[in-house]
């Protein structure tokens, strides 16, 4: 009997149009369990619409994308958005203070906030959880972006998608969430990252997608 | 006024020459606005007398069933115009008829129960005029703010939902806001009564010889009353519009 390998996230002949306008044509790619993607391209390419369609926060003009071999519309986007979490490039962080951004994902989910969790989070971070107190406003661009990005691991995704995530980070900032990204991939979460930096995008990741003018130009092995 | 009850035809006609001091400002200002003066001042004059004889032979004409017919084709007309402030909310009217209808079938039961009107046409429809129109300026405040905040918050939204919230824990900041903006008015006007204005029922009965002491137990029941209709109706709208800002696959649809 032939057994037939599924990806775990399969695009094929994608297509996406707004406003009469092509921004992604004819995407086709096998994202597979643990893979490390980075994706690369010039600004307006159509990496961030490729990891909004990836997340279902649009939906392809044509073409399908498939999710454990079933067909991302046989999904209940909410149920599917909890398991493919998104980093935008500027965080957004909800309410007053970083605790309701924390307590969000918790309430959505109708689940006792684990402090445990949390504290694990903040540690892989290297923040103290002195934060959960602070205002957002009071919160500079670094800090904003790990809060972010813990509030999206506080349940651990299947895929995380990272748009441009530490475009705006010093240095130091920028190896912290780089060395997290790598500790969660090691822990079997796949990562598609987009970076427009060409050395971060070899430093970690097997495979390499280029996008330009809204298409595949390339895809190569990097390990 | 000398004190008496009518205003008589002459009276009237001098009271037109305040028209005349607006046209003189429009034009002297080059407002352009002298033939919409002139058009509204018609109109005002030819619908409100149209209105004074249709409600005398209406109020003659006691009959439930007409003052409820009545009461829907008041309904349906303010849901039909509070629906033009929300062009992108799917099934803006019948939400708008909705609302309306709730919030006066509640207040209006409260009015009848507490024995302060009776179902009769000219106590019933007057009333539900003003709670009727109120709630359309309401639903006009609710459609316009919940509007320009599903095209502006897009990015609070979107982050909501690639949390993985559904599209009320993503919209409830939004849907509260605009609840708020449509009840604010009614809000802002009951604190400043008496004190900035007489209002319209409180003047009006003052005006037709009634003691002030007696017409304030009238307007404190139209301030309760306008309350309550433009929060029941402004949070019916709300909860029923903001899913038309959302496509079937619980995504923002992209406005303009």
């Amino acid at each position: 009997m032939e057994v037939s390998i599924v990806s775990l996230l399969e695009l094929q002949n994608v297509t996406f149009e707004n406003d009469g306008k092509m921004i992604l044509k004819n995407i086709s790619l096998n994202i597979e369990l643990g893979d490390f993607i980075s994706i690369v391209g010039p600004s307006g390419s159509g990496k961030s619409t490729f990891l909004k369609l990836c997340s279902q926060l649009i939906s392809p003009t044509n073409g399908t994308i498939t999710y454990h071999g079933k067909n991302f519309t046989q999904y209940n986007p909410t149920e599917l958005r909890k398991t493919i979490a998104y980093c935008f490039q500027t965080p957004y962080l909800f309410g007053d203070t970083v605790m309701d951004n924390i307590k969000f994902p918790f309430a959505i989910r109708n689940e006792t906030f684990n402090q445990n969790r949390v504290d694990e989070l903040f540690s892989l971070f290297h923040m103290s959880t002195d934060f959960l107190n602070k205002n957002v406003s009071n919160l500079s661009g670094g800090e904003k972006q790990r809060i972010a990005f813990i509030r999206s691991l506080l349940f651990k995704p299947e895929i995380l998608l990272l748009d441009e995530i530490t475009s705006a980070l010093d240095v130091d900032n920028t190896k912290i969430v780089e060395t997290a990204i790598d500790i969660l991939n090691k822990e079997g979460v796949t990562i598609l990252f987009v970076t427009h930096d060409v050395e971060q995008s070899k430093k970690y990741a097997n495979r390499l997608l280029t996008i330009a003018s809204g298409e595949i130009k390339s895809l190569e092995d990097l390990i | 006024m000398n004190g008496s009850n009518s205003i008589n035809l002459t009276s009237l006609l001098i009271v037109s020459s305040l028209v005349i001091i607006t046209l003189v400002f429009s034009y002297s200002q080059k407002l352009k606005l002298e033939k919409e003066i002139i058009f509204s001042a018609i109109r005002a004059v030819v619908q409100l007398v149209a209105v004074g004889y249709v409600l005398e032979y209406i109020f003659g004409f006691k009959s439930p069933i007409f003052t409820t017919l009545l009461l829907l084709f008041m309904t349906f007309n303010a849901a039909y115009n509070a629906a033009k402030r929300g062009k992108a909310i799917k099934h803006g009217i019948m939400i708008s008829f909705l609302s309306i209808v709730s919030g006066t079938l509640v207040t209006l039961t409260i009015l009848i129960l507490s024995k302060i009107i009776a179902y009769e046409p000219f106590q019933i429809i007057p009333i539900s005029g003003m709670i009727i129109s109120n709630s359309m300026v309401a639903l006009g405040l609710c459609y316009k703010q919940i509007s320009s905040d599903f095209k502006n918050k897009r990015e609070e939204i979107e982050t909501k939902l690639s949390l993985g919230a559904d599209i009320l824990p993503s919209s409830i900041g939004i849907i509260r806001d605009s609840i708020k903006t449509g009840m604010l008015p009614t809000i802002d006007s009951a604190k400043t009564l008496g004190i900035v204005s007489l209002p319209g029922m409180m003047t009006g009965l003052i005006l037709a010889g009634v003691s002030p002491v007696e017409a304030i137990k009238y307007q404190i029941m139209v301030t309760f009353m306008l309350l309550s209709t433009t929060s029941i109706s402004s949070f019916i709208a709300c909860y029923l519009s903001y899913r038309s800002f959302f496509n079937s696959r619980k995504q923002l649809i992209f406005m303009k």
